[in-house]
């Protein structure tokens, strides 16, 4: 995801000289071609987030589009204020590009887990979201952020992110992508963890479990219409997230579900649930114990269908 | 045209008053870090800053960022004082339907370049302005006016760390050097000192001015950048609360407003007719 965030930036700033890129010492060897054939569209910071966020929003109130780059809690959550301040509050067209968005940085630790990155630029006004599943989604959500006027936060995994696309697809701001579809119960995830997600619905599938899988690669605006049309037609809706449930895409899927499908469903978010991110290893590993597994998934997805039994 | 600095001492005096009179009559609003900027705002808005009211936002226009926001009524006064908004528009201040409020807002405001607020944060959207104008090839130039105390923030010192790496000498930082914060002297709370040579030590072009002076204000700010090739930074020692004799230099003033009895001799010293002390 990461190099074909970088490649696509690389296209951009080719065709576009106000396309700038921002890193606060961190892309390294990825950006050798950008640095070398755009020189002065190239600044890097140092490790002064706070400052590249500020000099961003100053950039862009004289016409330029700064993509400012880092690990995604060093982009939204330590410059936070400057993010409110600077950026949304006067409407600038600066892009927040975090890399390594929930464990994808596994043995580094909780310091370097983005679990909250999504809840904090879902409360920002005119803050929209991207949060691509794979490296082609990636491309495309950079080159809907640089067609977009306003921030935009996009939520990266790292390098070498498994392909979930197959083909070339119509990538549509705010309009979630059906990945499978099913009538038991709908799964809606977001970003790297859709390949684990695709693990299970294909286990599922084999169990007999008619699954829907529902790709929600814009998180703010939120597809409504896609949400909606699960709750009525499954009736048992599971996200999936590699963040905490609490103020992540399971409430943004929530808020929509309870204020406007107005029926009985069940409904279940799996993500962290009040705790910090725990444990060393692999990201697989990570998975495991954070209880964002294959088998999680599976396990919860199995109980929403016997809880639906239950519904009048 | 450059102003006689007999007018200029003449006009920051009525802007005092209209300060003061704006604050006091709105209920609300920080009156002595206001006053202490009353000079420098005279004098970049007259003659030093090439803008006109006319065209508010000409991309080659230079530009004024208000770092230390909570003086915005100052700011306010100079802007209405330059045609950038009636007059009338103070009487509104702070209240409801007002373009005008406790911190200046970019999107309500003509004339205002940033809207600011939360300390450490113009200073470094200034600089962003003026990177953008060396990648343009642009020769307008930045002016931004920091608070002192705004200085203890980190980002700050981030910018200050930048703007010389990149050359900005496009960008001239005034510190407000009244040397009180909100509930002290700065040098008991957290010092800057030594305030010049750690700027210096930044890779910045260092001078320092009696910031009521609008002789010596009219010379610095003239003669920028000091040096081609780096920022310009100017130490403005300043009084908190400047003209008003009971508030010079005491640090409870940063926010709160005067009694009836005060009122009083606040006016007396400014010159100015008696304020009802209920707006």
């Amino acid at each position: 995801m990461r190099n074909a965030y970088i490649s696509t930036l690389y296209d951009l700033a080719k065709a576009d000289k106000r396309i700038l890129a921002l890193v606060a010492d961190n892309g390294a060897i990825v950006y050798d071609q950008f640095c070398r054939d755009f020189p002065e569209q190239f600044l890097n910071f140092g490790i002064s987030e706070a400052n590249m966020i500020s000099v961003a929003a100053g950039l862009a109130s004289c016409g330029k589009i700064p993509f400012a780059y880092t690990i995604s809690n060093f982009i939204t959550m330590r410059p936070f204020e400057q993010v409110r301040n600077d950026v949304c509050l006067q409407r600038m067209n600066v892009k927040l590009v975090g890399i390594g968005a929930g464990f994808i940085y596994s043995n580094l630790g909780p310091t370097h887990h983005s679990v909250e990155d999504i809840a904090l630029m879902r409360s920002l006004p005119e803050m929209i979201i991207f949060s691509p599943a794979d490296p082609l989604e990636a491309r495309k959500a950079t080159f809907a952020a640089a067609g977009h006027f306003g921030p935009v936060y996009i939520r990266l995994s790292a390098g070498g992110t498994p392909d979930i696309y197959t083909e070339d697809y119509d990538f549509r701001v705010g309009c979630a992508v059906t990945l499978r579809k099913g009538r038991d119960v709908s799964i809606v995830a977001t970003g790297g963890i859709i390949y684990e997600v695709l693990k299970a619905v294909e286990k599922l599938e084999d169990l007999g479990v008619s699954v829907r899988l529902i790709n929600m690669h814009t998180i703010k605006p939120i597809d409504k219409e896609t949400i909606l049309r699960a709750a009525f037609e499954t009736k048992a809706i599971l996200t999936v997230e590699e963040h905490t449930i609490y103020g992540g895409l399971g409430s943004a899927v929530s808020e929509v579900v309870l204020e406007e499908a107005k029926i009985p469903i069940c409904f279940k978010r799996l993500g962290l649930k009040g705790v910090f991110p725990s444990g060393y290893g692999s990201y697989n590993e990570m998975k495991e114990i954070n209880g964002l597994s294959k088998e999680d998934i599976i396990r919860e997805s199995k109980t929403l269908i016997e809880d639906k039994k239950s519904l009048k | 045209m450059k102003a006689k600095p007999i007018d200029l001492e003449k006009k920051a005096e009525e802007l005092r008053k209209v300060v003061f009179k704006t604050i006091c009559l709105s209920g609300g609003g920080h009156i002595a870090g206001s006053l202490s900027i009353i000079e420098i705002l005279e004098v970049l808005y007259n003659g030093i800053l090439r803008i006109s009211p006319k065209e508010p936002m000409a991309s080659e226009r230079d530009r004024f960022i208000l770092s230390k926001g909570h003086a915005g009524v100052s700011l306010y006064a100079i802007l209405a004082d330059c045609g950038f908004f009636p007059k009338e528009e103070l009487d509104r201040f702070g209240k409801a339907g007002s373009i005008l409020g406790g911190h200046p807002d970019m999107h309500k405001v003509p004339g205002i370049e940033a809207s600011t607020g939360s300390l450490g944060h113009g200073f470094c959207f200034g600089t962003g302005i003026a990177l953008a104008g060396k990648l343009d090839k642009k020769d307008f130039r930045v002016f931004v006016l920091l608070g002192d105390g705004e200085c203890q923030e980190g980002s700050i010192w981030e910018t200050a760390m930048f703007a010389p790496q990149h050359k900005l000498d496009n960008l001239v930082a005034i510190i407000d050097y009244n040397k009180i914060q909100a509930l002290d002297r700065l040098d008991k709370i957290v010092s800057l000192e030594p305030l010049a040579a750690k700027w210096t030590a930044f890779g910045w072009e260092v001078k320092e001015v009696d910031g009521h002076n609008v002789t010596q204000l009219q010379e610095v700010l003239g003669c920028v950048p000091f040096v081609k090739g780096k920022p310009s930074l100017i130490i403005a020692h300043t009084i908190k609360g400047k003209g008003i004799s009971f508030m010079e230099n005491v640090a409870i003033w940063h926010y709160r407003m005067p009694n009836h009895e005060e009122l009083k001799i606040a006016c007396k010293d400014l010159n100015l007719e008696d304020l009802q002390d209920e707006p």
